[in-house]
Parts: structure tokens; C-alpha cells; sequence
């Protein structure tokens, strides 16, 4: 009954655009081509039901779109929020040092108004570069032995492995780290090189660090050397290569690009923690000459000192200066490696 | 020719044992943190709040800290999810999730993903600061909610893509709106939505750096969102760092529970992570 309505409705406007005919569609559900017929339309909803349902149906999707777009948009700015915010709060400590001092200088003494973050900025380094070294080379045989090697049953059974690994938080890290790292170190590591270490040093930081990064670079090797086509694996193996040779000549050749993204994300992953390193770096404020001294990365030093920030003057600048420059870093090298990834699964999907 | 048979020996070799001390390095810290952790551990410590002189070894537990948790991080993904489902919805309905835009959202969330913790508990201070507020349960979901967006966000991303386009193409075609598609594919990665929750609530229980500043710590369980609250790993630190011996025990034991919980979390987020792709190999 209704639909003869409509039709008859239609014969009698016949506007050039054919507007009312969109208006009439319930089966159009693209929002954006309703704005032609508004005024038809709205004299149809006064005698017809279904047009009215119709008709607030696009009116809900239209206003579900528009607020989640602003939630899209307000949760992306949040990442400008956060430079902005920290900047804002670190120009008092700018106005009165300059960045190359504050970078370069090692005197600490915030009760005297100097802070110089080079001691902090090297404990962060020196914790990162030990991390990765022994992380990136264990984490790519682990990754070459699941994707090239494991049969399918030991792959079933290692994966979880690296997820459970990766869901354990950053405090149990440090636990373990003071439990077992730093009486190792201290007891069957350090005597072989030092005369006394307590064991407190950026070498337990490193370890730490490490088996925290772990899975993140296992999960995101793995994951690229799943894009390598296994055309390319045949064409070598046929021609009489080894498996070995295969992978070192084809694989680990064709996935560079992705160990060097997985490489730097792990780098920023690294600078980053906090907790882990705060319990087993020794925390003094030094810059560290030895893997067996004591560091003190920056988030360290972030967490450490939040209890006294408001009593003394700048400090509070000067503590969010020190995230300033981890978000700063961290930034730049999630982006680097970002763009390198997503370039490579745009290359896959090509 | 026996020199490459030796070489690919060796490489296996070698893959094969880093490959034990990746996998082992797991059972490691859990083996340790069980070994010095049980002796300690009794039924007080999960069911009592700290009693007096608790942090000079006398008695009580740690309900304070279990209770504290359990709101922030429940309280962060629920507000997160509140944001994080219509952003995915967003970017890949009322989007073209294929579009050079929508791979630049995701890569933004990638990135706040990547932004450490600390950094969002400096954020999450300086917000506190701007709007007067103290340390308390608000200040420390707040920083934790920016922590779990981009997870949750991520997370759901992935599994919407996994619906099949014919799906929404079905529907879309049956005359339904975009958001009435939307529900329906809501109800489809449902598993998923699980797995993402899990994610994001394993994240925030383990979380420190993000309530250090933000959330204060309390021998009290809050009773509004005003008071500060103790979350569990800041309980740990704490009692770690105690040169009491007995206090430094409890912390192995808050430990035990700690890893406990996240890895039943992260145990079941796997069994909802195979439910979804179980009809994929």
C-alpha cells in the first residue's frame, strides 16, 4: 500500500535531480547524497512512518559518525597533547640553561639550581646499548629457528611463550632482576672483572632490559619473515643452497629492512622503561665507566625524585624536561620504524 | 662441501639454544618469583589490609593494593573501551579502512603505543596539576586510560579487519546504516573484543610508572574516586625496597600474586585469541 503511495508520489515530483527518489530508497544507506532532498523529504516524513523511521535511522548514524570522529580526533591529539603539555612545563628550566648545557653538563645539585642531564642521558645509553646487544642477536635466531627450522608442532608450542613472556609486567621484571640478575652478576660474574661490584649496575639494568624486549622484537621478526615469499626460499634451496645458506643469503637479506624497524622500536621500547631498570641500575647519578657501575637512566630518575618536585624550585621543569626528551626520542624512533613497517606490508600487499 | 654441512650444523645449533633461553627466560622469572615468593605467602596477605606497624613486619595483607588495582584498571578499560570502540568503528566503517588516512590513524595509535609509561604518568600529573587535583583513584585511571587507548584501539582494529567484507556488504546492502552495520559486526568479533579487554586490563594491572604520580598510595581501600589508592606493583616496590626482611618477603609474595593474575589473564586472552581465528589455520 505504502509502496503505491510512494510511486504515485514520485510520478507527481519530478524534480531534475531525482532527489525525492533517494529519499524514498530505504535500501540507500549512504548518508552524505541525503543533504539533496531535504525539503521533499521532510513533507513526505509528515504522512509517511517509514520515512520517518528512516529518516532519524540516518540522523542517528549521521551523529554516531560526527562524535566518533571527535573521539578520533581528540585520542590522536593526544599525542600532540602530551609535547605540548611538556614543553609548556619544561620552558622555565630552558630559560635559565640552555639545552647544550642542560644536555651536556654533568653537575646534578638541583638544591643549587644546576641540573645537568649528560650523566642521566648516558646511564639511559649505556642500559639501552647493553639491552640490545644481548637481546637482538638471541631474538633473531629465535625467530629464524621458529620460522625456517621448528616443525609446526614445537612452533605450536613456542609461540605462547613469547606472549606470556610479553604480558608479564615491568615490576616482576625488576623482582626477578633483584632476586636473581644482581646476585649473579654480583656472585659469579663481577670477580671474574672487577675487584667489587654489589651488583647494582647497568649491566643487571641491560639484562633486565633484555628479557623485557624480548618478545617484542621475537613477535615482530617473525612477523616479517612471514612476508618473505616462499618462491624465493625454493628458487635458492633448488639451486643446491643449504638451509643455512638459504636464510643468511635470501631471508635475513630480504627481511633487513624489518630487523632494522623491529631494531629501533626495541631501542625506544628500551629508553623508555622505567620500573625494571629503577630497581636494579644502582641509581647514581654518575656517568657509568664499566658495565659493573652503578647508571641512572633518565625514567629512573623520573620516578625516583616525584616525591620532593614540588618542594624545590625548577625541579618540577627540570623532571619534565627529562620526559620531554625520552617522548621526544621515543617519538621520532616509533615513527622511523613505523613508516619502515608499514612500508613493508604495502610492499607485501602489492 | 663438509664445511657447509658443518656450518648449517652449527647455526642450528645455535637457533636451537637461543631459542631455550628465550622460551626459558619465561619460566625463569616465573620460577623464581614462585620459589621466593610462596614461603611468604598465606591467606592474610590477600584477604587483610596493612594493620599497624604492617611495614615494620607486623601483620596484615595486602587487600589495599589488590582492591586499588582492580579499580583502575577496570575502571581504565571501561573508560577506554567507551573511546576506543568508536574509533575503531571509525576508521573502518565510516572511513575506507584502506585509505592512506586510516594508515596513518593506525600509525599514530602504534606510536602512542610505543610512548612510555612514565611519559603518560607526567602527562597524566600535569593534567592532575592543570585541573587541582590531588593523587587519588581519579588521577591514576585517568593516566592509566591514556595508556590502554591506543592497546585497545590496536587490538580492535585488527579484529575488525578480520571480518569478511562480504559480511558488511550483506548487511549494508539488506539497507541497514553504517552504525546498524557496525552492531552486527560488533556481535561478530566478539571473542575479539575479549581478547582486547584482557590485553588492556594485563597492561594496566602491571602498570607503575603510569600511578606513581597520579594515584598516590593508601593503607586504605578508596571509597570514592577523591582518595588516593595503592595499586599492586607500586605495593611491591615499596616493600622491596624495605630493609625489613619480613616487609621485603611480603613484596615476593605481592609478586606472586601480581604475576598470578596476569597470567591468568594472559592465558585466557589466548584461549579467546584461538576461539576467534578458529576456523583459520
Amino acid at each position: 500500500m505504502i509502496d503505491t503511495v510512494n510511486k504515485s508520489e514520485h510520478k507527481r515530483d519530478s524534480s531534475p535531480e531525482g532527489g525525492s527518489k533517494h529519499g524514498l530508497n530505504p535500501t540507500q544507506p549512504v548518508a552524505d547524497k541525503d543533504k539533496q532532498a531535504p525539503a521533499s523529504g521532510f513533507f513526505y516524513s509528515l504522512f509517511n512512518g517509514k520515512q520517518k523511521i528512516y529518516r532519524f535511522r540516518l540522523l542517528k548514524d549521521k551523529l554516531i559518525a560526527k562524535l566518533m570522529l571527535v573521539l578520533t580526533v581528540v585520542s590522536v591529539l593526544i599525542l600532540a597533547f602530551i609535547g605540548v603539555g611538556l614543553y609548556y612545563h619544561s620552558i622555565p628550566i630552558l630559560h635559565k640553561q640552555s639545552l647544550v648545557q642542560l644536555l651536556t653538563s654533568s653537575v646534578w645539585k638541583p638544591l643549587k639550581g644546576l641540573f645537568g642531564f649528560y650523566p642521566f642521558i648516558m646511564g639511559t645509553l649505556w642500559v639501552t646499548a647493553i639491552s640490545i646487544i644481548i637481546a637482538l642477536p638471541l631474538c633473531l635466531l629465535t625467530a629464524l629457528y621458529i620460522t625456517e627450522y621448528a616443525p609446526l608442532r614445537i612452533k605450536r608450542i613456542l609461540s605462547p611463550f613469547v606472549n606470556l613472556l610479553s604480558g608479564i609486567p615491568p615490576v616482576i621484571f625488576g623482582v626477578w632482576g633483584v632476586l636473581f640478575i644482581i646476585p649473579l652478576i654480583q656472585d659469579h660474574i663481577a670477580p671474574h672483572f672487577v675487584e667489587f661490584s654489589t651488583g647494582y649496575s647497568v649491566l643487571a639494568g641491560g639484562i633486565v632490559l633484555a628479557v623485557m624486549i624480548f618478545p617484542l622484537i621475537v613477535s615482530i621478526i617473525t612477523e616479517v619473515f612471514r612476508t618473505i615469499p616462499q618462491d624465493l626460499r625454493d628458487a635458492s634451496l633448488s639451486l643446491g643452497a643449504t638451509r643455512w645458506e638459504t636464510t643468511r643469503k635470501v631471508v635475513l637479506r630480504k627481511a633487513l629492512p624489518g630487523i632494522i624497524a623491529a631494531l629501533v622500536l626495541a631501542i625506544s621500547r628500551a629508553f623508555g622503561e622505567t620500573i625494571a631498570v629503577l630497581m636494579v641500575c644502582g641509581n647514581n647519578a654518575a656517568v657509568p665507566h664499566s658495565v659493573f657501575d652503578p647508571g641512572y637512566p633518565l625514567p629512573a630518575l623520573i620516578a625516583n625524585n616525584y616525591g620532593d618536585m614540588m618542594s624545590i624550585p625548577l625541579y618540577d621543569s627540570a623532571l619534565m624536561f627529562a620526559a620531554l626528551l625520552l617522548f621526544v626520542i621515543i617519538l621520532l624512533f616509533n615513527i622511523i620504524s613505523r613508516v619502515i613497517l608499514s612500508r613493508l606490508e604495502r610492499k607485501l600487499a602489492a | 662441501m663438509k664445511r657447509r654441512k658443518f656450518e648449517e650444523l652449527f647455526f642450528r645449533l645455535l637457533m636451537v639454544l637461543a631459542t631455550i633461553l628465550v622460551a626459558g627466560s619465561f619460566f625463569l622469572i616465573v620460577g623464581t618469583i614462585f620459589y621466593k615468593g610462596v614461603p611468604y605467602m598465606n591467606l592474610d596477605m590477600i584477604t587483610k589490609t596493612p594493620g599497624g606497624g604492617f611495614y615494620i613486619g607486623k601483620e596484615g595483607g595486602i587487600l589495599n593494593a589488590i582492591v586499588g588495582s582492580l579499580y583502575i584498571a577496570g575502571g581504565a578499560t571501561i573508560l577506554g573501551l567507551l573511546i576506543s570502540i568508536p574509533v575503531a568503528i571509525f576508521i573502518n566503517m565510516y572511513m575506507d579502512g584502506k585509505t592512506f588516512l586510516a594508515n596513518t590513524l593506525r600509525m599514530a595509535f602504534d606510536v602512542l603505543f610505543g610512548i612510555p609509561s612514565i611519559v603518560y604518568g607526567a602527562f597524566g600529573f600535569l593534567i592532575m596539576v592543570y585541573f587541582g587535583l590531588r593523587a587519588s583513584l581519579l588521577g591514576g585511571t585517568i593516566a592509566v586510560t591514556l595508556l590502554v587507548i591506543p592497546i585497545l584501539v590496536r587490538t580492535l582494529d585488527e579484529v575488525i579487519r578480520t571480518v569478511p567484507s562480504e559480511l558488511r556488504d550483506a548487511t549494508l546492502s539488506l539497507g541497514s546504516t553504517r552504525w546498524e552495520t557496525a552492531k552486527v559486526v560488533l556481535r561478530q568479533i566478539r571473542p575479539g573484543l575479549f581478547t582486547a579487554i584482557l590485553l588492556s586490563f594485563g597492561r594496566a594491572i602491571g602498570d607503575v610508572a603510569s600511578v606513581l604520580f597520579t594515584a598516590g598510595f593508601s593503607d586504605n581501600i578508596p571509597t570514592s574516586l577523591h582518595e588516593p589508592a595503592a595499586t599492586l606493583p607500586l605495593a611491591i616496590f615499596f616493600q622491596l625496597s624495605s630493609p625489613v626482611e619480613e616487609v621485603q618477603g611480603r613484596g615476593y609474595a605481592s609478586a606472586l600474586v601480581l604475576t598470578i593474575v596476569v597470567l591468568i589473564i594472559t592465558v585466557l586472552s589466548e584461549v579467546f585469541i584461538k576461539k576467534f581465528f578458529k576456523h583459520k589455520i
